[in-house]
Parts: structure tokens; sequence; C-alpha cells
């Protein structure tokens, strides 16, 4: 077994393990450290992919901005101690969800076996800054415009929904 | 030797399932979001493994714009968790059954 195969099942094993301590845990603050954990995970894939600039922007983002909005959140509303044990045969129903939809994608991925190997050869700066940029600005623009529009209103109603005394 | 790009797609339908798991599974609509976010990064892997396998940059640049949703989605889903709590005072999603009929 090569390095780089025992380096991807280790992580994978990792990764793996902080998803399920977030749907296990019972207190949300820690199911929340788990999920900063895995996406820190995450990130270091996205690294290992030759996609630096998408993990920079996965720790930014998510380990930082969307995980701090979840803390302050838990924090606001304070629900700890009052999840009600789950039923065990609704924790049954769960996993057979799970189980059913590992196995339909598992399906289409066995089926697409033969997908192109992974190391097709990449040009200089795959993955840079640069690259990313001038697929976004160029190809991309009116996505990216888009995309503006849509934090736009992203904060128009959060502010909107949670501001107390609404009408 | 380059590890083959099914594997991580194998990878990511595990945590894509995890997610589905705690959607059902957890009776905490914060907890419930989270699992949604791990939804949304299992698909993000797979966009980046295939990025990576076929040299194309544009997998990473919809992996900007899922980004862009998820964090959207995560803003808006909290006002709303924030503003149904003050209301009922409560986080089960099996309490909310207003329009039940």
């Amino acid at each position: 077994m090569n390095p780089e195969l025992v380096v991807f099942f280790f992580l994978a094993a990792l990764l793996i393990g902080f998803s399920l301590l977030v749907i296990l845990v019972r207190n949300p603050v820690h199911s929340a450290l788990a999920l900063v954990a895995a996406l820190f995970m995450m990130a270091i894939f996205f690294l290992r992919l030759s996609a630096p600039m998408v993990a920079a922007l996965q720790v930014l983002v998510y380990a930082g901005a969307v995980m701090v909005l979840f803390l302050f959140v838990i924090m606001l509303l304070n629900p700890a101690n009052i999840e009600p044990k789950a039923r065990l045969w609704w924790a049954g129903v769960g996993a057979a969800c799970a189980l059913f939809v590992l196995a339909l994608v598992g399906r289409f991925l066995t089926g697409a076996g033969a997908s192109p190997a992974s190391g097709a050869s990449l040009g200089p700066g795959f993955g840079s800054p640069q690259a990313l940029a001038q697929s976004l600005f160029g190809d991309f623009v009116l996505p990216f415009e888009i995309a503006s529009i849509v934090l736009l209103v992203a904060i128009i109603g959060a502010v909107a929904l949670a501001r107390r005394g609404t009408p | 030797m380059m590890i083959p790009v099914h594997y991580y797609l194998v990878l990511a339908a595990v945590i894509f399932a995890i997610g589905v798991a705690g959607v059902i599974l957890r009776r905490n609509l914060i907890v419930v979001l989270m699992s949604i976010e791990l939804m949304l990064n299992a698909v993000n892997l797979t966009f980046v493994a295939f990025a990576r396998a076929h040299g194309q940059m544009e997998g990473q640049v919809i992996v900007f714009f899922v980004m862009t949703v998820a964090a959207a989605e995560a803003v808006v889903g909290l006002a709303i968790v924030i503003a149904l709590s003050r209301h009922r005072r409560t986080l089960d999603p099996e309490q909310m059954h207003l329009l039940r009929g």
C-alpha cells in the first residue's frame, strides 16, 4: 500500500468520524465544534486535490463565518438540555434512509467505473486565485452578479425575519 | 500514483448519507441545518474531485457558487429558527405542525 493511499484513508476516517460526531452528539455546541473539525478536514482534501483557493475559502467562509453564526444562534437561544431523545424506530428509519441514499449513489459510482483517471495533466497555475478569478469574472460573470443579489436578498431577509417585534 | 477519483466520490457519498441521517434523526432545528451544511460540503467534494480529474477549473468555480448559496441558506434558515423559537419556545421540528390538516 503506497503512502498516498494511507494518508487518504487516514484523512477520510477522520472526516467520517467528525461527521458522525455532528449528528450523534447531544449537545448542539459540541455538534458545531465537530462540524468545524469536519469542514477543516474537507479543506485539507481540497488542498490535496490542487484547489488551494477553494480550501482557503472553505476555511474562511465555512469554518469561520458560517460556524460563528451557528454558535451565536446557539448562544442566543440556549437550546441545551431540551432535545428529547430520538425514538428507537425513528433512528432505524433514519439509518435506513441513509443506507438507501448510499446504495443509490454507490450504484451510480460503481457504474461509472470507466471515469477518467484522476491524473489529468494540469496546466500551470491550476486552482490558483488567478485562474479561478479569470474563470469567475470571464465566463461566469453573470452567475457572479446573480450570487451577489442572492446574498443581498439573504441579508435583508435575515434582518427582517429576526428583528424583534415584527408586525 | 494518483488516488482514483471514485475513492473521493464514495467518500462524498458517505458524508452525504450521514447528512441525510442527521436531517431525519435530530430533533433540534439548528443541528438539522448543520446536517444540511454537511450535505452541501459533500457535493463540493465531488465537484473538486471531478475538476481535478478532468483538469478543468469550472468545477472549482461551481464550488464558489455553492458556498455562496450555502451561506445565504444558513443566514435565512437561522433567522427563521430564531423567529420560530420566539413564537413556539421550542426547537423541535415535530412541534411545528400548525399546517397539519
